[in-house]
């Protein structure tokens, strides 16, 4: 049970309040059309899944009802921050966006 | 058979209270103060139970949440309770308790019998002789019956519950010397401070060790002024009867504080709650949960009045009871010293049997200068005694090996305890994923003795390994200091003077099974799980039969399974098999601890979300209008919906067809408060559409509506209904009843994640709107009475427009569509209005015979339309094609919308996919079950190829038969049309064990050009 600080709210909240909204940065390809049907699958399918970090988003949704960038480890339930989509995509790019 | 009383001071009852109770219908008699445990004992009552397996008797070992065997049934009724530890249940005046095991009767146990064949009883036993699931059945419930435990309430629950949540800045659990201790520092620092203790009273071992001394002090003084100060402090709160019984993520603690178990039912203040959990979020949490005494293990050490030695301790200090006249006690370690020269003090004669060879003189000397006998060297070989202990043989052991060196005496006793070492209550640090590690030293599974090893849980005490009373506290002075430090308060100068008596520590003896001198499972049996019947010799089969992983060894033995979770098994088991596996207790390691350290009862948990407050219920604003005329209701998601509206005690059959036929020839009236709203405005509202929705919004014009489906991204629809533009920034967006929180999500997600660039904002307006639906060839008759400033006629107000005006004198805005098939208006006011305005409109279709309407109607009259309910007739692998709905699909949009690449992929493009049909039984009269398989044959005979199913089936008062909507592979070129080959169109539809013939039409049974409605 994560307590995070919503990046939107600025305060801190309990899990309860959260809902998990999947892999976070699985952008939509811009022309779907021209994917053929592996590369759409992956797209739709496809998840990391690792044992270890992982960045997901979470959607405040008792709350602000934003969407929220979390970085938690899957193996111990840690968190190692929570930020705006535009942020956590700073940071996650300045990571080298991989775990 | 020799239990006594002994009334000195310190013990922790109160002699001059009196009280009585009864076990298994017999009275006895204990104090205020008792527990049931304490009680029993003190009126000689040994054996409390049978065993799992072998029927053996049981009596008490523990004296707390340790206790394997004294399980009982509390009280009778309603309020019953199973298997809680005698050792745990206060007494108070008129308790009732019985045993759980031992059929028929505890004196004569019918397992007994069959415990002299116990060597074909082995581990894994029922795995292995019920391998045949056949057999199971037949001898399960002989089985569950004979192997017994309580029963559960038959009544429901008259009790109530409570939850509680706190936010602290110091949580301590446990409240021993190093809690007390703790929470003193961290209180005289001004943090805020929570200390959780499972027991009546705070003092831990103190209550059980009155002759020692903290700081010069007696520990009652101690505890007294430690006591008195923290009462004085505002910030610090003590919560005794809370048991901790989950650590979370980032100090999140679940604890369950029993309010009222502790008093008799009669008593109880009617109302209040008996139990409360509370969750509790600590910036810092101090775990001083203390160590549970491991008995070693033995021939026959299971019979009843061989308990744990620290048991026997605390029964004579605590309870003042001595346990018997002539006491044997086994040890490994110095910890049992104290207590024998209590005992023999009070009276015993006691006799030490200590297996190490060397021993720590100075409590040689207090032991022997107290009247105890010290054998040195020696240990218990095998137990004498069936129902009650009576002797015991013992062997000289060897210095080195564990093993037998020579004979040694029989000691007679009526009462035996054993000490193999102290095994930390490291349950709660490991919850979330720590693990404790093995100090050889200590012989103990052990928590990192640094104090913290994990952010933000700090240990002291006992739990560390840390034994000695002096030791523990230095070590919870520093620990504490460092956790209140943390929180950026000093933690003070204070000096605490806490020298004790204690003589230095001898080294204890690493052992755990007691050699008896003959190979495992030649001699007696020697119990490691009392509760599960796990013998030593049972450990060893299993892994003879090559299980190597603790945690099978424990599934396949039983090892720490059960209401104590294995408190006083496990570290023995886990020795034990090391040393059958030839490996060390390190590579062997431990099994998981998982929450809850003790039972907690399902009313607890979940408190008041039970019965009516177990969810919220939604009414709509025309609720008590339906009522009113006799609705019967359905939830509908959260909502309570009216079903039907029987008059002169119709059945549902007679009032959905009387509702039917008035909406179809004259006018009915429905209430679609229910159906989700959203408001979104801003530019970019069409775009947003066109993106959201299969079909196109780009040229919709205010005024108008257009019915909608929305798709996931993998082409399958999950929701639809009918959106309004008001402006050209401004749409209103209605979804279905269970889906308008999925959508409104949905909506908020492509938003915020993928196309945030778009001006579009939402919101939720699902209860700012109440909704009535004229319905029927007379509703524009009826509207007109009440609606005089919109212009109802065909030519001004089409089918699919919407217009702004008011009804019965309130605002509102007038829908013209239809899910009936009928000339329809859907009348929305402001919900405040909606009962008004309901009533309104009864009142003017009087003359119409206006007629309210249900859910249920509601899905006859659009089954007749073929008209979808999403999650019904669709399940999330259906498509628009596959629903014969491709009019609803725009592939001319520039934006590729959320679902339209999935329509190409190799699955969903395949022709004999599921698709929506009509289907019509031979008999009219015969309504398919809903969920009926669809197969090609009269003949069933599973397993064979399944078509698809029913999803909807009605009998049809528009046409005077059944119908029936199904989804069928390769459906839509069976549907009975010209060109279909013949016999294609016949299917079979099987459920109940019966198979119909049935014909394969399209889903619209009325009206398929749609004339109705555009009157």
């Amino acid at each position: 049970m994560f307590v995070l600080t919503c990046p939107h709210c600025l305060e801190k909240r309990e899990e309860e309040e959260f809902s998990y909204a999947g892999e976070a940065f699985i952008a939509r390809p811009a022309a779907p059309e021209m994917l053929d049907d592996a590369a759409w699958g992956d797209y739709l399918f496809m998840r990391k899944n690792p044992k270890g970090w992982h960045w997901e988003m979470w959607s405040h949704a008792t709350g602000c009802r934003k969407f929220v960038v979390v970085k938690r480890n899957t193996a111990s339930h840690a968190i190692a921050g929570a930020w705006t989509l535009a942020e956590g995509r700073k940071v996650y790019d300045a990571e080298g966006g991989a775990a | 058979m020799t239990s006594f009383r002994v009334q000195h001071p310190n013990a922790r009852v109160d002699f001059s209270k009196p009280i009585s109770f009864t076990f298994d219908g017999a009275l006895h008699r204990g104090f205020s103060g008792d527990t049931l445990a304490s009680a029993l004992l003190a009126s000689n009552t040994r054996m409390l139970a049978r065993s799992f397996k072998y029927g053996r008797p049981r009596g008490i070992v523990g004296a707390g949440p340790e206790e394997p065997n004294a399980l009982v049934q509390l009280e009778g009724g309603a309020v019953t309770i199973p298997n809680l530890k005698a050792t745990q249940v206060e007494l108070y005046d008129g308790l009732a308790a019985w045993r759980t095991t031992g059929s028929p009767s505890l004196a004569f146990d019918l397992k007994s019998v069959g415990g002299r064949f116990a060597r074909f009883m082995a581990a894994g036993f029922y795995y292995k002789t019920f391998q045949s699931r056949k057999l199971w059945p037949k001898f399960e419930h002989i089985i569950r019956h004979a192997a017994g435990y309580g029963s559960t309430p038959q009544l429901p629950d008259p009790e109530s519950y409570d939850h509680q949540h706190h936010h602290t800045d110091l949580l301590v659990i446990g409240g021993g010397a190093c809690g007390l201790l703790s929470a003193l520092i961290a209180g005289r620092a001004g943090l805020s401070v929570m200390l959780l203790d499972e027991q009546c009273e705070p003092g831990g071992w103190l209550l059980s060790s009155p002759s020692s001394s903290i700081g010069g002090k007696q520990v009652g003084d101690w505890l007294r002024d430690t006591l008195t100060e923290l009462a004085s402090l505002p910030n610090v709160s003590i919560k005794s009867r809370t048991s901790a019984f989950a650590l979370h993520d980032m100090n999140m603690i679940q604890a369950v504080e029993q309010l009222q178990d502790h008093l008799p039912p009669q008593s109880r203040v009617d109302g209040a709650p008996r139990q409360r959990l509370h969750r509790i979020r600590a910036g810092r949490v101090v775990l001083a949960a203390g160590a549970i005494e491991r008995p070693l293990v033995f021939g026959n050490n299971d019979a009843p009045g061989i308990l744990t030695a620290s048991a026997l301790t605390t029964y004579l200090n605590r309870y003042g009871v001595a346990c018997g006249r002539r006491i044997l006690l086994q040890t490994s370690n110095d910890h049992v010293y104290q207590g024998a020269c209590d005992l023999a003090k009070a009276g015993c004669e006691v006799t030490i049997a200590d297996t190490r060879t060397v021993i720590n003189a100075e409590w040689e000397r207090r032991a022997r200068s107290s009247g105890a006998e010290v054998l040195a060297g020696y240990g218990i070989a095998e137990a004498q005694g069936r129902r009650a202990v009576s002797g015991a043989h013992l062997v000289q052991l060897d210095g080195e090996r564990n093993s037998v060196k020579g004979n040694g005496p029989f000691v007679a006793c009526d009462a035996l305890g054993s000490s193999g070492g102290l095994s930390p209550t490291v349950h709660l640090f490991c919850h979330d994923g720590g693990r404790p590690t093995w100090d050889e030293a200590k012989l103990a599974f052990v928590v990192s003795a640094n104090g913290h090893a994990k952010a933000g849980i700090y240990c002291a005490g006992a739990i560390t390994g840390t034994f000695g009373l002096l030791a523990a506290l230095e070590q919870t002075v520093r620990v504490a200091g460092e956790a209140v430090e943390s929180l950026g308060k000093p933690a003070g100068s204070s000096a605490f003077n806490l020298k004790s008596g204690e003589p230095s520590e001898t080294p204890a003896r690493r052992i755990f099974r007691v050699p008896d001198g003959k190979p495992e499972g030649h001699g007696k049996k020697a119990f490691v799980d009392f509760q599960n019947d796990v013998a030593a010799s049972d450990i060893h089969l299993a892994v003879r039969e090559n299980y190597r992983s603790i945690e099978h060894i424990k599934r396949d033995t039983a090892l720490g399974f059960g209401t104590d979770q294995g408190k006083l098994s496990n570290v023995n088991g886990f020795a034990i098999a090391a040393d059958a596996l030839g490996k060390s207790i390190p590579e062997v390691g431990t099994t998981t601890y998982r929450p809850a350290y003790s039972p907690v009862t399902f009313g607890t948990l979940a408190g008041a979300h039970e019965g009516d407050t177990f969810e919220p219920r939604r009414y709509t604003a025309m609720h008590s209008a339906h009522v009113a005329r006799g609705a019967e209701f359905e939830p509908v998601g959260q909502w309570l919906r009216p079903w039907y509206f029987p008059i002169n005690g119709e059945d549902m059959h007679a009032s959905v067809q009387r509702e039917a036929m008035a909406a179809r020839r004259s006018v009915g009236m429905m209430d679609a408060s229910t159906l989700g709203k959203i408001d979104i405005r801003g530019k970019d509202v069409r775009e947003f559409l066109n993106r959201i929705y299969a079909n196109a919004w780009t040229q919709l014009a205010p005024a108008k509506c257009r019915y909608g489906l929305m798709l996931d991204e993998n082409g399958m629809v999950f929701d639809d209904g009918v959106t309004a533009c008001v402006s050209d920034d401004h749409f209103l967006m209605t979804t279905t009843t269970g889906g308008a929180a999925r959508v409104m999500n949905w909506l908020e997600t492509w938003h915020q994640t993928e196309w945030p660039d778009l001006d579009v904002y939402m919101t939720s307006v699902t209860d700012h709107w109440a909704t009535a639906a004229v319905v029927g060839p007379k509703s524009r008759d009826v509207l007109a009475k009440v609606c005089k400033d919109i212009d109802l006629s065909p030519a001004a107000f089409k089918f699919m427009d919407w217009r702004e005006g008011s009804v019965a004198g309130v605002p509102a805005r007038v829908f013209r569509i239809s899910f009936s098939g009928e000339l329809a208006f859907e009348v929305n006011v402001d919900a405040n209005y909606g009962h008004h305005v309901w009533e309104a409109l009864l009142d003017a279709g009087a003359g119409h015979n206006i007629t309210p309407y249900g859910t249920e109607t509601m899905h006859v009259l659009r089954a007749e339309k073929g008209f979808i309910i999403v999650g019904q007739d669709t399940d999330g692998s259906m498509t628009p094609y596959d629903l014969d709905m491709a009019w609803a699909v725009s592939l001319k949009k520039p934006f590729s919308f959320i679902g339209k690449r999935s329509f190409t992929r190799s699955d969903t493009a395949r022709s004999d996919r599921k698709q929506l049909v009509g289907l019509l039984t031979d008999d009219p009269n015969m309504v398919l079950k809903e969920g009926a398989q669809i197969i090609e044959s009269d003949i069933a005979k599973p397993p064979m190829p399944m078509l698809g199913h029913v999803t909807s089936s009605y009998f049809s008062p528009g046409l005077g038969r059944s119908i029936a909507m199904a989804v069928v592979r390769d459906g839509i070129s069976r549907r009975s049309e010209a060109g279909v080959k013949a016999g294609r169109d016949v299917l079979y539809a099987y459920a109940g064990g019966k198979v119909h013939r049935v014909k394969v039409v399209s889903a619209v049974f009325i009206d398929p050009e749609g004339a109705r409605q555009n009157v």
